[in-house]
């Protein structure tokens, strides 16, 4: 239950804090998203730069990178997946621990981008893991990520606790590995997770 | 690269076959020409005494190709050649009522199939001497049992990576090489990528912004899977 905004301030001002748990909760998980340290192509140098000075993704609680999936909690997919590094790219998810989320950053991330028809480059990797936030670009500026990141936030923010669309976390239920594709002769099998992925409905 | 710089040019093609016969007998070097307004001619040779004939390059004082800057593949495809042939033969006519053997000069078509072939480029420059590229080129004997070519990475150490490159994108064997491993793609793959009649696996299932090619794709993608639903 929201706690009504004017009566929170007037209570603010008399030096009483309210707030409900789910609030407070939420703010930790969003406040503290920390990326995980790779990159892999060159939307890398778009991300690098980000949490460079000038960008300064640190400002937003992406305080540090960690290089080990099991201290990340965000997976920027930063560049184009190709078909040899798309298992290790969903092995690495499989690693990080809940509550994770995925930013697939850039043209290729989304789609295969400029690459979509070659025979190497995964066509978005949004096939093998569920994905948070898309930006497109390419690359995408610094600002399109820090944008991404800030939807992020706001879609934790306004996540129920409880709920049907409570968080994966808080969800015995929901699935938390996710099947890792392998390299077949011809192609990765199975070319996509039907789980996480169909092929959506075309509108013109 | 520089051909008309003159100066650049060390030796001509010609001139660097001759110098090749005569460091290497029975080399059997071919000049290819290229007409061009780069002009940038090649020297085919047999791959029975590349490493010969690359060594020799490699350590000839006046050529002195001491750099391979490129190695690439290139994919011809087998080719049906039809060619018409005048052919005398014998026919059974009747002439003025009596049947007589006349010959008579027919036109016919006959079609043959050239087999195709794989070829292998190198692009070499001299830091020395300041000059360059002499292009190299080996051929296979055909594009699917005989794809063995001698290995020059002993002779140059910059070709090893792009020997794995061109193994694994023409399937071109590379005998002598050091580590010949598919280099882009994953072990188990069985394709050439970059083989002319390579065939890509159909995953035309989503195609938001579909033109030309891809258009075409996608529509047969669509088709086949309706069929097969009809079928299911």
């Amino acid at each position: 239950m929201a706690v009504d905004e004017g009566l929170k301030i007037e209570l603010g001002k008399q030096g009483v804090f309210v707030t409900t748990i789910e609030e407070l909760y939420n703010w930790g998980r969003r406040s503290s998203i920390w990326p995980m340290q790779f990159g892999l192509a060159c939307c890398a140098i778009e991300m690098i730069a980000t949490t460079m000075a000038r960008y300064d993704l640190a400002r937003f609680g992406s305080e540090v990178f960690r290089p080990s999936p099991r201290q990340a909690d965000l997976m920027i997919i930063s560049g184009t997946v190709t078909k040899k590094m798309a298992p290790q790219v969903v092995r690495l998810y499989n690693q990080m621990a809940e509550p994770r989320y995925v930013i697939a950053m850039g043209a290729c991330a989304i789609s295969g981008g400029p690459f979509k028809q070659g025979y190497n480059v995964l066509k978005g990797i949004d096939r093998y893991i569920p994905v948070d936030v898309h930006i497109p670009g390419c690359p995408p500026r610094p600002e399109a990520l820090i944008q991404a990141f800030m939807t992020l936030q706001k879609k934790i923010d306004g996540q129920a606790l409880t709920g049907e669309d409570r968080p994966r976390h808080l969800n015995a239920e929901a699935q938390g590995e996710f099947p890792v594709p392998v390299q077949g002769e011809h192609d990765l099998e199975p070319t996509s997770n039907p789980g996480v992925w169909t092929v959506p409905v075309v509108i013109r | 690269m520089d051909g008309a710089g003159g100066d650049s040019i060390v030796k001509t093609v010609e001139e660097i076959k001759a110098a090749i016969e005569a460091a290497v007998p029975g080399a059997g070097v071919t000049v290819v020409h290229n007409g061009s307004p780069s002009g940038q001619h090649s020297l085919r040779i047999e791959p029975e005494h590349a490493v010969e004939v690359a060594t020799f390059l490699r350590d000839d004082a006046e050529l002195a190709l001491d750099f391979l800057s490129n190695v690439t593949g290139v994919d011809f495809l087998d080719k049906e050649v039809s060619e018409k042939i005048k052919v005398t033969r014998p026919v059974t006519k009747t002439v003025d009522g009596l049947e007589q053997t006349v010959e008579e000069t027919v036109e016919e078509t006959r079609k043959h199939v050239e087999p195709g072939y794989l070829e292998a480029v190198y692009h070499l420059f001299s830091v020395a001497k300041k000059h360059g590229p002499v292009v190299l080129r080996m051929r296979t004997r055909n594009r699917s049992d005989e794809v063995e070519l001698p290995s020059l990475t002993p002779i140059w150490r910059s070709a090893e990576f792009q020997e794995r490159e061109v193994f694994d994108l023409y399937g071109i064997v590379f005998k002598g090489h050091p580590d010949l491993r598919r280099l882009l793609m994953w072990d188990e793959f069985k394709d050439h990528p970059m083989r002319r009649d390579y065939v890509e696996p159909d995953d035309y299932e989503y195609e938001p912004t579909p033109h030309d090619k891809v258009l075409a794709r996608a529509q047969a993608h669509k088709a086949a899977a309706a069929a097969g639903e009809e079928k299911a």
